[in-house]
């Protein structure tokens, strides 16, 4: 016979009781879990959507002169040197701190070809990465380019010079052919005839060469201006710049429901632990008798406290597993009805350490004053409350 | 004028109860010895005293006066904490209508006292069926209080007040809620842990107890008569 033989006995033959006091910290754990699941899923699917708006850091070379250009509308007419920076540096890239965050990265060079004798926009991508990154670019027909001597036409570019898909263009003196059309994108695609780097490069007289790089880099909370000052640094010639702007404005809304989930989880487990101290104070003031004949046979004030403190401690344990169980069991069933395309995201073994940790810790702390109560109980009273 | 020959002393005993403004005196005015290997039966009407002084003798109730002295022990100069342990140490409760907790069996609230104590659990399991089967229970041993008959549990709670083998029994009337055959084999059980040692202070109303008693002290309106 031990103390925890007492606790254990009193949890195992007063099962209703018990449920009744687990039930407060049950109530606190899963919908602390199912709130943490509900915003772990959107923080991913959020995620998920930003990877498809395509790039959010953009690398061009350093110029010394202002872009007189503004919503896609060229005002100067004033031209400038163009520079260009060495593909071969562009692998630096994949050495800054964050690189693992890094997703697409798409490198490009510009140049201006004549067609029809007049002057087009010649893109050289790599069209794996460029595809991946713009989600948006859809064809009329046919397949988007892969070799060499493959290209498409912007929607804008193709009307103007009459190209159809299969026909084959001349750009100055190859013979390319045309896979696909572009459908209007709004940019600056449009307007461009869009071939592999390799063989713009040499069109373009530019071997080696690129003209920008578009990066796509998107994480929970990645630092993406810290990036952008990590690409910088690996990259003197260049001017980064971060397109943020979405990026934050989504994040915003998610830290929001953050702190809205926090402020009612705050809430409910304060209603668990009141509802585990009010059924913790009933209980020992229905032991009051049982506490005067422990005190009677010897009992220290100690053990006293050590059986109550006991008891919550195991009920903290099973409120834990079982709020974590149903509070991951609320968050699977409830995700996708409150989340389009939402996936649960699985169970986070972290999340159910932390959840059996918070709930023995509530109900240690609630128990800690009926414990004290307890144990202090005059045994002569107690006795005479018999 | 202290005198240490006896094994409990009680000195100029005085306990009061407030009730509202008014004080009521449960003991005006208590002196008396009981040496070791007494059986004294306290006597007294409901309302007199005697359960008051019972659990003054048993260090569970302080007194407004007067001192108790047990194996030359001061017990309320002692702390709460060593209170305690003297009752684990010295007294075996009977309380009236048994007391047991009725989440445990029969065994384990046999073993209860010695839930603080630091036998080793086969010594305690031992000890627990040897009591047990002193007072006739060793084959209930596993079945819940409420399953056994009002004189069975009257058992349980002597094997428990004697399992730690405390030198002094303190039984709150014994026989309140038994039938007369099952009292008399109660007091009979008592008796003869008497014989085996132990010191016993029985307090009851009934007057058939008195014939098992060493000594009777009468308990009248918070004062006693040797």
């Amino acid at each position: 016979m031990k103390l925890h033989n007492i606790s254990f006995g009193n949890i195992k033959r007063r099962k209703g009781k018990m449920l009744f006091l687990v039930l407060g910290l049950v109530i606190g754990i899963s919908t602390v879990v199912t709130l943490l699941s509900i915003t772990q899923t959107m923080t991913w699917n959020i995620e998920q959507r930003l990877n498809q708006f395509g790039a959010n850091i953009v690398m061009v070379p350093k110029s010394e002169n202002l872009s007189l250009n503004y919503g896609g509308i060229d005002v100067g007419g004033v031209s400038y040197n163009v520079r260009e920076f060495d593909q071969e540096k562009l692998a630096n890239i994949r050495t800054i701190k964050n690189s693992k965050n890094l997703s697409i990265i798409a490198p490009k060079v510009l140049g201006p070809v004549k067609v029809k004798d007049k002057n087009v926009l010649l893109m050289g991508v790599v069209f794996e990465e460029e595809l991946a990154l713009k989600t948006w670019w859809h064809k009329t027909g046919g397949v988007f380019p892969k070799m060499e001597n493959e290209v498409m036409l912007g929607f804008q570019a193709a009307t103007l010079f009459g190209f159809k898909t299969g026909d084959t263009i001349n750009l100055l003196g190859k013979s390319f052919k045309v896979t696909t059309i572009l459908k209007p994108t709004g940019g600056s695609e449009d307007d461009a005839i869009i071939a592999s780097l390799g063989a713009s490069q040499r069109l373009l007289g530019k071997e080696g060469k690129l003209s920008m790089v578009e990066i796509s880099a998107f994480c929970q909370g990645c630092p993406i201006s810290e990036m952008t000052l990590q690409i910088a640094e690996k990259f003197p010639n260049a001017k980064v710049t971060a397109m943020k702007q979405a990026v934050m404005s989504k994040m915003q809304s998610i830290d929001m429901f953050k702190s809205f989930s926090l402020g009612v989880s705050i809430i409910v487990i304060l209603i668990g632990s009141l509802l585990v101290l009010v059924t913790m104070m009933g209980s020992v003031n229905e032991r009051t008798r049982e506490i005067g004949i422990f005190r009677a046979i010897g009992f220290r004030r100690g053990h006293v406290m050590q059986i109550i403190l006991l008891e919550a401690l195991l009920l903290g344990i099973i409120g834990g597993i079982l709020g974590f169980g149903i509070g991951n069991l609320i968050a699977y069933g409830i995700i996708p009805l409150v989340i389009k395309d939402g996936v649960f995201a699985g169970i986070n073994m972290n999340l159910g350490v932390i959840s059996i940790l918070m709930a023995v810790a509530l109900s240690l702390l609630a128990s800690l004053y009926p414990a004290f109560k307890a144990s202090n109980m005059d045994p002569s009273e107690a006795l005479r409350a018999l | 004028m202290t005198q240490v020959n006896h094994f409990i002393e009680i000195y100029g005993l005085k306990k009061t109860y407030q009730s509202g403004d008014t004080n009521v005196d449960a003991i005006k005015q208590m002196d008396f010895f009981i040496d070791d290997e007494e059986f004294i039966a306290i006597m007294g009407q409901s309302g007199s005293g005697k359960s008051t002084l019972l659990s003054i003798m048993g260090a569970l109730n302080h007194p407004t006066q007067g001192k108790v002295l047990v194996d030359s022990l001061d017990l309320y100069s002692l702390t709460t904490e060593q209170r305690a342990d003297f009752r684990s140490e010295y007294i075996g409760f009977i309380f009236q209508s048994f007391q047991l907790i009725p989440y445990l069996t029969v065994l384990e609230n046999v073993k209860l006292p010695m839930a603080v104590t630091g036998q080793k659990k086969k010594t305690k399991n031992q000890m627990a069926l040897e009591v047990l089967a002193r007072v006739g229970l060793g084959a209930k041993a596993h079945r819940l209080p409420d399953q056994l008959s009002g004189g069975e549990q009257e058992r349980v709670a002597i094997a428990r007040a004697i399992v730690n083998k405390p030198p002094i029994i303190l039984a709150d009337e014994p026989t309140g809620n038994l039938d007369s055959k099952t009292a008399e084999e109660i007091m009979m059980l008592l008796q003869s842990l008497n014989k085996d040692g132990h010191t016993i202070v029985v307090v009851t109303h009934n007057p058939g107890v008195k014939a098992y008693a060493t000594r009777t002290i009468r308990v009248q309106d918070g004062e006693c008569h040797a």
